[in-house]
């Protein structure tokens, strides 16, 4: 009784869960889905049908080991490294798969991802940020970790690794426009962030030393907030059309109804208020008591702002744009229906031709954006909060 | 010297502070001491004009203070509250490099005052000069503010209730310690506070305020001796009174020739506290020793009683 109560295994409940999800995933659901071309309807491909059977064994046997330490182990590193073996071995297995299955030179066949593939990846990525975040990594770590893992999804699609499999068929046919309108999505999302922190901060300052001011601004930010996207990029078209034909100098700076003004000022003022109410937060955070001491020992208004008051707000206010960025780099997605370009160009072109490949092409990078800008910012949010409880 | 001549200040119809004059001589300390609410840290804040003054005003070694830019005066005056005030995000040594650096000092001689002031304070500069704030405990982030306030070597120094976040012991020794820099420095300081002890173990001059009136402005002992005012009698304690005096004291001033029979004692001890060394020890009389162990005469215990009576 002793014995065996003393060395009694104790099960990882969230490891359990996402572990047998990835089995039963594995198991049931398709790995993959076989078009003969680009729009036909598909022919789903369980893990036993795309693989030769020593393949489907070694993938099935990975997935095992990988379930079985996440069930027991409570060791975060080999738990981390057991998720990332599985992430890299069913990553293995649809390229094994997708070059099998499309004869050589053909450009028609499409193999793309099925639900089996996506789920295996979303509980395996799971699973490593989870074991990541029980290491409790730095800030600087944390960025050095996604700058790897960029450079490993880099080098895999330099190196052609992928190319058989639909979305980056799609990404061929594309190629020469996805970088222009990557650059265009980062230029919109950026463009838009930073006009709303120059123009956010001193509002907020304002609202923060003008109690009378704050509710009515905060109020108006807020309306706007709950306007749906589509509707406002509508509304603008509007004046801004018919501004850009009554002036004409202004449709020559390339202000015009569609296009992307329209998106630039939607995002904008989207993103005040985030910008606005982080700012007067933070710096309704700073202690009474350290400004009274400031302006009594002689700094002036402006010092103690500068010197003072946004040094101790600058954690709240990064943590402010780092919510409108990933805010405005989803948003962007939506510009591509005026006109504004951005990935969303691909996700639209893909709905009207029922194409989901291309779909997934102008979407998944939208997450990677995001997901890359929340690592940064948050890193840099908890930098400048060590330095300053 | 600081003269404050029929200062007041008013909030709409409510007065905070009405028509206060005092002067403090140039090197001494004053206390004012009064309830929440009594308007002793507004007066306070109206000496370096954190609080415009309604009417009055303020001279500094004769200059008045509404000359100059409110923001320059006070680069030029100490300030010091409690809880500190620290820059949270600044390191120690730059909270106290602040007014210097406003000043537009070298750095060389920044360094070297920074480094003055942590030794004086009791603060190994190696050790604490690049701490923040929120790494020392609650005596020593006292004892920065204090230097923070001395820094730039002003002749005057402002406290409000710069002691009150401390536990007991810490206090008294902030206490001794702020005596000892006064003298040092020779700074004229305007401290406000709402404990009497503290009021009469530092004040030079004792003022007690009350609804925003300075009811009485002398030096401790007549406050105990002659309250001019029922109020300043309640806050000051009649019950104990005759040993608050005797605390006023030290052993050295009221020595008398000759050598006692029982406990030495040193000369910097209160009557007070001689006065419960004799009754604990059964003794009529002690010997007074000077800190360097010479004889500095004796004190009887009829010669103690006679100085907590009420003359």
């Amino acid at each position: 009784m002793t014995g065996l109560s003393s060395r009694r295994i104790r099960i990882d409940r969230l490891g359990a869960l996402l572990g047998l999800a990835a089995i039963a995933a594995a198991l049931w659901l398709p790995l993959l889905v076989y078009k003969a071309s680009r729009i036909a309807l598909g022919d789903a491909r369980s893990l036993v049908d795309a693989l030769p059977l020593s393949g489907s064994m070694t993938l099935m046997a990975l997935l095992l080991a990988v379930a079985v330490i996440a069930i027991l182990s409570a060791d975060a590193r080999v738990r981390l490294l057991a998720a990332l073996l599985g992430v890299l071995g069913v990553a293995c297995a649809i390229v094994v798969a997708a070059d099998a299955l499309v004869p050589a030179g053909n450009r028609v066949v499409r193999i793309a991802p099925g639900a089996g593939f996506w789920l295996l990846l979303l509980m395996l990525t799971l699973l490593a940020t989870d074991a990541l975040s029980r290491l409790r990594p730095g800030p600087g770590l944390r960025v050095l970790y996604l700058a790897l893992a960029a450079g490993v999804v880099y080098l895999a699609l330099s190196h052609s690794i992928f190319d058989n499999l639909s979305i980056m068929r799609e990404y061929a046919a594309n190629a020469s426009s996805f970088g222009r309108e990557a650059r265009r999505h980062v230029l919109l999302a950026l463009g838009s962030v930073c006009a709303a922190v120059l123009a956010g901060l001193p509002i907020g300052i304002l609202c923060h030393r003008v109690p009378r001011v704050r509710g009515a601004v905060l109020e108006t930010l807020n309306l706007i907030q709950t306007i749906p996207s589509i509707a406002l990029f509508g509304v603008l078209m509007v004046p801004l059309g018919a501004l850009a034909t009554a002036v004409p100098f202004i449709g020559e700076l390339g202000i015009h109804g569609i296009g992307a003004a329209p998106a630039v000022i939607a995002l904008f003022l989207y993103a005040l208020l985030p910008v606005v109410a982080n700012t007067v937060v933070g710096l309704g955070r700073v202690s009474p008591q350290t400004v009274d001491a400031a302006r009594g020992v002689g700094l002036t208004d402006r010092q103690i702002l500068r010197q003072v008051e946004m040094p101790l707000a600058l954690p709240v206010i990064v943590t402010g744009v780092r919510i409108v960025l990933v805010q405005s780099i989803g948003l962007v997605t939506v510009a591509a229906l005026i006109g504004g370009g951005g990935l969303g160009t691909f996700v639209f072109q893909g709905v009207g031709q029922t194409a989901i490949d291309l779909v997934l092409l102008g979407a998944i990078p939208t997450v990677a954006l995001a997901f890359a800008s929340t690592v940064v910012l948050d890193a840099l949010v908890e930098v400048m909060n060590r330095t300053s409880p | 010297m600081i003269q404050i001549e029929g200062l007041a200040k008013q909030y709409g119809t409510a007065t905070v502070v009405a028509d206060v004059s005092m002067s403090v001589e140039r090197g001494s300390i004053a206390v004012i001491v009064g309830t929440s609410g009594s308007g002793k840290s507004t007066l306070l804040r109206m000496i370096n004009r954190l609080v415009e003054p309604t009417r009055g005003r303020v001279l500094i070694d004769g200059r008045d203070t509404s000359t100059t830019p409110a923001y320059l005066l006070r680069r030029h005056i100490g300030y010091a509250i409690q809880g500190h005030g620290l820059f949270p995000h600044r390191t120690v040594a730059e909270n106290i490099a602040t007014v210097p650096t406003l000043l537009g000092w070298e750095r060389a001689r920044i360094a070297a005052r920074v480094e003055e002031l942590l030794r004086i304070f009791q603060l190994e500069p190696d050790e604490f000069a690049a701490k923040f704030p929120h790494q020392l405990s609650g005596g020593q982030q006292q004892r920065v503010g204090v230097a923070r306030a001395l820094a730039a070597e002003p002749p005057v120094l402002l406290m409000d209730e710069p002691f009150g976040a401390l536990d007991p012991i810490i206090r008294s020794k902030a206490q001794d310690d702020l005596l000892d820099i006064q003298r040092r420095f020779g700074t004229t300081v305007v401290l406000v506070t709402h404990d009497m002890d503290e009021a009469f173990r530092l004040g030079g001059r004792v003022g007690v305020m009350s609804q925003g009136r300075l009811l009485q402005y002398d030096r401790p002992e007549v406050l105990l001796t002659h309250p001019a005012d029922p109020f300043v009698a309640r806050l000051t304690g009649t019950a104990d009174r005759s040993l608050r005096l005797l605390s006023l004291t030290t052993a050295g001033e009221a020595a008398e020739p000759g050598a006692g029979d029982g406990p030495t004692i040193a000369a910097q001890a209160s009557l007070r506290e001689v006065l419960a060394v004799l009754l604990w020890s059964g003794k009529a009389s002690a010997t007074v020793q000077r800190a360097d162990g010479t004889p500095a005469g004796h004190l009887t215990l009829a010669g103690i009683l006679a100085r907590g009576r009420a003359s």
